[in-house]
């Protein structure tokens, strides 16, 4: 395979007439973890979403492996191995936490269920405890991990995170975070990680692009990118972008 | 006491027709959230399918009942099936990204236009059958009063319970249940991980029309009637089932349907035929203002 694993190319997308995106260049090379930053109501979370179009793309081009997806049905999108761990975690809350992993394998192969789970179990063993809650019982890291674990069911290619560290004590958030970093590493998991924490996010990515008012206004190697002051302003010192 | 465990006995039977009815409702409620008003005259449509299928099997010569009773049953739950897909297909889906009254007033069109394609193709008037399932036991009998459980009335309970059964099993165990149960949770999720969540709606209104179809079959053997427009008040009443037991809720839709068809059946027997219908709903208003969810509804809660 040639080119990147994602790109996009000039997205522009919006709800009504508000625009989200005001055409966004985003690339994602396979083995990478990509961290987007910015803001809140940057655009980030949408920019997520419009990869499987919620809301569809009005301009510009989203590629998967050198396919243009920019127009598929989410889940024909969702058979090209693209997972997401969306925006609030989105459990199946009336379903067990087996039954939200099944719902995870919908386009995996019947017969590597049983080692999928056990992989996940192995990564979180809290959910085996858990196997038969429902969803909506479990605490916000729990929910968290059963988020990731049922994106893992599908055995992606490309694992979509939407604000993973949202809402979890700093502890929960390194388990999850090294989580991911294992998953990287081990399986050679291509990651794109959305986030408002920036600092844990750019520790942990190879590369990193800053959203600001749906367009983005930096990138680069995540190690330099911690070294900017503008970052460093906006993001890690507790200080608000300038917009 | 023997006319109370009679009138229980006819209610039971009712009912069951009914709940059979208010799944429909209560699927397409809890799966894209609208009232699909035109799935009483999908029972209708039901009903006269089952009759001109009895019809045409008698006139080829297929006399033996109990094949007969399930040719007719195969033949009318795939035709109605095929009736609901088709009335989701062009008259709800391309709503779905509407406003939310689009599509229930696209029922209420779709609806109209059931009831008068049956009336010009079918006639308006009442058309019977006779008599096919005859006979039945004497439970007890005292002061001149005997208890009677006719056939009809076994065979109804008995397909309903066998088929709520299997559909509860359905719905809990099966991919296509737990697909259903996804979307109806949070069907955008649903696409996320690779549901086809317009292809499992489409399922959903083809089980509901079917089980409709059943419904249709076992009302035309009761009463031996069938006319254009039974679908609007077993809608009605159905509709009414599925409210009173809480609308989303698949145990409540058989509860609703049983309790509706008691109500209607005991007042009926022990105050007025002509009021019955006042007092089913009558039951409706009061549970709403105590119970808004029904009887095994869920609140809406926030989803954090």
């Amino acid at each position: 395979m040639t080119g990147p694993l994602l790109k996009i190319e000039k997205l522009e997308a919006s709800y009504g007439h508000v625009a989200a995106l005001k055409g966004v260049d985003i690339e994602v090379n396979a083995g990478e973890i990509v961290t987007l930053i910015g803001a809140n109501g940057a655009g980030k979370s949408t920019l997520m979403m419009s990869i499987f179009g919620y809301p569809r793309a009005q301009a510009g081009r989203i590629l998967y492996d050198g396919h243009d997806i920019t127009r598929v049905p989410a889940h024909e999108i969702a058979k090209l191995r693209i997972a997401q761990v969306p925006e609030g975690r989105r459990i199946f809350s009336r379903m067990t936490v087996l039954e939200n992993l099944q719902m995870g394998a919908t386009v995996g192969e019947p017969t590597h269920f049983p080692k999928d789970i056990a992989r996940v179990f192995k990564l979180f063993p809290r959910l085996q405890e858990r196997i038969n809650q429902r969803g909506g019982t479990l605490s916000g890291g729990e929910q968290q991990m059963l988020a990731i674990g049922r994106a893992l069911m599908a055995r992606p290619r490309l694992l979509l995170l939407d604000e993973p560290s949202l809402g979890l004590a700093p502890l929960l958030v390194k388990q999850i975070f090294r989580a991911i970093r294992e998953l990287n590493e081990r399986d050679k998991l291509t990651v794109f990680l959305v986030e408002q924490n920036a600092f844990h996010a750019l520790k942990l990515a190879h590369r990193g692009y800053v959203m600001v008012n749906g367009a983005i206004t930096l990138s680069g190697p995540a190690r330099e990118l911690l070294e900017r002051d503008e970052v460093k302003s906006a993001y890690l010192e507790g200080g608000r972008p300038a917009a | 006491m023997e006319y109370f465990v009679q009138q229980l006995i006819n209610g039971v039977a009712l009912g069951s027709i009914y709940g059979l009815i208010a799944i429909g409702y209560t699927m397409v409620y809890g799966i894209i959230g609208m009232i699909n008003f035109a799935h009483g005259d999908i029972f209708m449509v039901g009903a006269f399918v089952a009759l001109i299928t009895f019809l045409v099997l008698v006139a080829i010569g297929v006399t033996a009942l109990p094949l007969a009773l399930f040719l007719v049953l195969l033949v009318a739950m795939a035709l109605t099936a095929l009736y609901g897909w088709t009335v989701e297909r062009i008259a709800y889906r391309p709503l779905r990204r509407s406003f939310r009254l689009a599509p229930l007033i696209s029922a209420i069109g779709m609806s109209i236009i059931l009831q008068n394609y049956v009336q010009i193709a079918q006639g308006a008037r009442v058309k019977p059958l006779p008599p096919l399932i005859t006979g039945g036991y004497t439970l007890f009998e005292s002061n001149d009063f005997a208890v009677q459980l006719s056939n009809v009335q076994i065979l109804i309970i008995w397909l309903t319970f066998t088929l709520m059964i299997a559909f509860s099993w359905m719905i809990a165990k099966t991919r296509l249940g737990r697909d259903m149960r996804a979307c109806e949770q949070d069907a955008r999720m649903a696409s996320l991980v690779g549901v086809d969540t317009d292809r499992t709606i489409s399922l959903t209104f083809v089980i509901g029309a079917a089980l409709a179809a059943v419904a249709g079959m076992m009302y035309l053997l009761y009463y031996g009637v069938a006319d254009f427009y039974i679908g609007f008040i077993a809608g009605v009443k159905a509709f009414t089932a599925a409210v009173l037991g809480g609308i989303g809720s698949l145990p409540g839709a058989m509860l609703g349907g049983l309790l509706i068809g008691l109500i209607e059946t005991f007042w009926s027997a022990y105050f007025s035929v002509e009021y019955k219908d006042v007092a089913a709903f009558a039951v409706l208003i009061v549970v709403l203002i105590f119970l808004p969810t029904g009887i095994l509804g869920r609140p809406e809660i926030e989803k954090v």
